[in-house]
């Protein structure tokens, strides 16, 4: 007999009906307004869940649900407004170590969860945020690497009585100047094994050098580690901005990608992440007078720097560090008792504190500077040529007399209120260690995004329709089949993807529509064979035998080619033209599925097993 | 319900020098309009800023431009996108110290102006990302056609192949010449629906070529010229039905998808127009260039039999 299914077949098709319903069905519940709160060190437990529902009630709110899960609560509301009034209250309530942001928690119910459902993940183009590509400054990191090295090596020189006369820098590569062979050969014995990553030369033109190369390797992994220490400062930065489901992720070799879904004021994120604001504190050296004169002949004393104060004061400070940004545990913005200004309330590590508190006992009634610090990088198109220089702001924003010996706690003031508090944030978050650069872009507002939600589906459903009818009057019965599988199809393919989790855009949905008009084409073939089957005066159950069969190798080169398309368009594609991609590739796959087994099966159980003499198609 | 309930006969070989012509023609005309008026590229490719704003009533483009100038952003395009409510204001790159702050600073600008403005979407690209854009698609778009006819001669045989490609190539180029035309911008999902048509319009050519190969294999005692008609007949009625149905959710996409797509969905619009136009008569009528013969589709024996009597 032919046009008949051997029963497996059935089952495979009833398995993969039932998973694809199963795993497309989160997709109609919506989403809970809610808030997601974390702590920056440890993990949110029942204790702060209690405190929150306590703080609520007495404000006559109530959470629908509270759930902990990894180490994060989750509180849903019922309304967008209680959840941005029950916001309000947690913040009040939760110390400044716990990360609170605004969420939309899936709604999905909890058995479909258990069985490892999940909604689509929608696009920043669908639900509204912030996507941003950035570039690592590798030069900047290579040259702080050679500062570094040319300060290590300084003090390394002098802990070992080696005399030298000067080290200049160059743009991978430091030399150093001695006064004869032998100091050299000695510090090129001493330096080979201290230090690590370095290639030494000997250069006897026009004085005794040595020049110290940092080699492939050193640069390698100096770039690595500075894209690495970005990316963890970014989603550091990216935690106190208090944003739910961020992406921080690495592109290539020197790019960062961030996304940050629901965010609306870009101009700060963009100061927040960007930004390379940080602390230095030193020791001011002679009075007043020393400074005009140094401010006048250009030059500082030995042992010092001429800085200056925001209004333009000059000011010379000890090359001597005391203690740099890095060495800030915790920084928070508030106010200074006594003056009522804003201030920055610091808190040192233990290095940093021993530092501060040797110091300090040492230099009661001394003036101690505090420098802000700021890279900014000046892109300017020259020739088509992109042209980049590099400044460092340092600004002296207070300088105050030391009162009293302090090590671990104390607070600084001399900035505005917003400056103290972006000062504070990224002083918690951490430095970059090389500067980066947004160099793309792409944001797209809230009312904007659900629009395209609301169009994406509606065109969907419209082009849907119309194929639905088209076929149902066409084909008639066999269109009612092809339109079964059609349904079917677009029911797995947002399965696969809420499945697999890939991100669904807005040029995805057009990919989810063009499937939609493509994949009745296997249908097409396959009944039009079956047309000309029966026009050549075949019996019915051979015409639709014959039709299966001979369509087959047609729909499968006709479909491979396409899938081709679709994967040189997803691995040369960036952002939109994946997003188009997977759903193309994925409705290819699962029409292929649909439209062949599918149909087949269906026509089968219609036409197989029996005797008969006309088939309505 | 049928299209074509006859057995078709119509003799499309015939029709070769016509459409022939018309293909020559408008390939002349898109690559003179491509190498004259060239693409109206997007910031996707050159760099620059894109800005949507929406207003509560519609807006009056004369005094947001006036007040941008005001603001020295003298050069900045302003238009309205979509509704008379939504603006949409483009600069190119500029030299300035913190290149992503801008956006920012024109939003501020228009701001000023009108309070009840809310930001949309905003696009940044640096220059050399837009240039890394510009080589990766034409990159993909080689590729794409490189694989392809890599596949299609090893289903088929080179023959077809060409005919294929050079339908292909067809297709792009006078879609492509469109976008010059017309001035459309040509955007990252423009060149998305490009590819898209490649893979469409190949997946038509395919259909044809397959069946053109089955009769050269089955039917006996006719021309190749009789041959190529008699398939393009036979497998007509399922080119037109694929083309509309894939037409039909293309204008659903293109009325109501938004402003946003409009592009893609341009581009696919014409370019699946144009495929099917090249699947019927361009690949074909390369074949009878080639002078293409029933030797060409028999299986690959022979070159089994000189593998045979090699010593």
């Amino acid at each position: 007999m032919i046009n008949q299914y051997p029963l497996w077949k059935y089952l495979l098709l009833l398995v993969v009906v039932v998973l694809g319903s199963l795993y497309s069905l989160p997709n109609i519940y919506g989403e809970d307004p809610s808030v997601q709160i974390s702590h920056r060190t440890s993990a949110v437990d029942k204790e702060t869940q209690s405190k929150i529902e306590v703080a609520l009630s007495v404000k006559d709110l109530k959470a629908m649900s509270y759930t902990i899960e990894q180490g994060r609560l989750l509180v849903r509301f019922k309304s967008e407004d209680e959840q941005l009034k029950a916001t309000d209250i947690i913040k009040s309530t939760l110390s400044r170590d716990h990360i609170i942001a605004l969420n939309l928690a899936p709604a999905t119910p909890a058995w479909l969860t258990a069985l490892g459902a999940q909604p689509m993940y929608l696009g920043l183009d669908l639900r509204g945020g912030v996507h941003f590509l950035m570039e690592v400054d590798m030069e900047a990191a290579i040259a702080r690497q050679i500062d570094d090295l040319t300060a290590e090596t300084r003090s390394f020189l002098r802990g070992e009585k080696i005399r030298y006369l000067g080290i200049t820098q160059a743009t991978n590569a430091m030399s150093i100047k001695f006064r004869n062979a032998d100091d050299r050969s000695a510090a090129l014995d001493a330096m080979k094994k201290e230090f690590e990553g370095l290639r030494y030369e000997e250069n006897d033109k026009d004085g005794v050098f040595l020049v110290s190369q940092l080699t492939e390797k050193a640069i390698r992994d100096e770039e690595k580690a500075a894209l690495q220490q970005n990316i963890t400062t970014l989603r550091n930065r990216v935690n106190e901005l208090g944003v739910a489901e961020p992406v921080i992720q690495q592109q290539g070799t020197n790019r960062i990608v961030v996304q940050l879904p629901g965010v609306q004021d870009t101009a700060r994120a963009k100061e927040i992440l960007g930004a390379t604001a940080t602390l230095e504190f030193r020791l001011t050296e002679g009075s007043y007078s020393d400074w005009v004169t140094a401010q006048n002949t250009g030059r500082a004393p030995l042992g010092s720097r001429l800085y200056h104060e925001r209004n333009g004061d000059p000011v010379l400070l000890k090359r001597r560090v005391i203690v740099t940004g890095d060495q800030i545990n915790d920084a928070a913005s508030t106010i200074d008792q006594q003056s009522g200004s804003p201030a920055v309330s610091i808190r040192l590590d233990g290095k940093g504190a021993k530092k501060m508190g040797d110091t300090t006992r040492d230099h009661i009634g001394d003036p101690m500077a505090v420098v802000f610090i700021e890279n900014k990088v000046d892109t300017k198109v020259v020739d088509g040529q992109t042209i980049k220089t590099r400044r460092t702001i340092e600004e002296v924003i207070n300088i105050a007399t030391i009162r009293g010996a302090f090590s671990k706690n104390f607070q600084i003031t001399g900035l505005d209120s917003t400056e103290a508090r972006d000062l504070a944030l990224l002083l918690r978050a951490g430095a970059l260690r090389a500067p980066v650069e947004i160099i793309e872009e792409r944001t797209v507002g809230p009312s904007l995004g659900q629009d395209n939600i609301d169009r994406g589906f509606y065109s969907v459903m419209l082009g849907f329709i119309a194929v639905l009818i088209f076929m149902l009057f066409y084909y008639k019965v066999f269109g009612i089949v092809a339109n079964l599988a059609l349904t079917f199809n677009l029911i797995l393919i947002f399965a696969i993807l809420s499945m697999l989790q890939a991100t669904l855009t807005l040029p995805g949905i057009a990919g989810i529509v063009l499937t939609v008009g493509m994949a009745v084409d296997a249908n097409v073939l396959i009944f039009e064979r079956i047309r000309e089957e029966i026009r050549n005066g075949n019996s019915p159950q051979a015409s639709i035998h014959a039709g299966y069969a001979k369509a087959l190798s047609t729909i499968t080169d006709a479909n491979i080619t396409t899938l081709l398309a679709a994967i040189v368009l997803f691995s040369f594609g960036t952002g939109p033209i994946k997003g188009f991609a997977i759903t193309l590739s994925i409705g290819i796959i699962t029409s292929m599925f649909t439209a062949i087994l599918g149909t087949r099966a269906i026509v089968n159980l219609i036409y197989g097993r029996r005797n008969i003499n006309k088939v309505s198609i | 319900m049928q299209l074509f309930t006859k057995k078709l006969a119509i003799d499309f070989m015939r029709q070769r020098k016509l459409s022939l012509a018309i293909s020559i023609f408008l390939v002349i005309v898109s690559v003179l309009s491509l190498s004259t008026k060239g693409l109206n590229l997007g910031i996707d490719f050159t760099g620059g800023y894109l800005i949507e704003v929406g207003y509560k009533d519609s807006a009056d483009l004369k005094s947001i431009r006036a007040h941008l100038k005001d603001n020295d952003y003298a050069d900045a395009q302003v238009q309205h996108f979509g509704t008379s409510k939504d603006v949409l204001v483009r600069l190119a790159p500029r030299a300035e110290s913190n290149q992503a702050a801008l956006s920012d600073n024109i939003f501020k600008v228009l701001k000023q102006q009108s309070s009840d403005v809310t930001m949309r979407r905003v696009e940044f690209v640096g220059p050399q990302i837009g240039e890394e854009l510009r080589e990766q698609g034409g990159m993909a778009m080689l590729i794409a056609l490189f694989g392809i006819l890599i596949y299609v001669s090893f289903r088929f045989q080179l023959k077809s192949a060409l005919g294929a490609i050079f339908a292909l190539i067809h297709d792009v180029i006078i879609t492509l010449g469109v976008f010059s035309l017309i001035q459309m911008s040509f955007d990252l999902s423009v060149l998305a629906a490009i590819l898209a048509v490649i893979g469409y319009s190949l997946n038509d050519t395919v259909v044809v070529l397959d069946r053109i190969r089955e009769s050269f294999r089955t039917i006996r005692k006719k021309t190749p010229g009789e041959i190529i008609n008699i398939s393009i007949n036979s497998t007509l009625s399922r080119t037109v039905i694929t083309s509309l149905t894939t037409l039909l959710v293309l204008m659903a996409l293109f009325y109501f998808g938004g402003e946003v797509i409009h592009g893609f969905a341009f581009a696919l619009i014409v370019g699946v127009l144009i495929g099917t136009y090249s699947s019927i008569f361009i690949a074909s009528s390369t074949l009878m260039l080639m002078n293409v013969n029933k030797q060409d589709f028999l299986e690959s024996v022979k070159e089994d039999k000189e593998l045979d009597e090699l010593p």
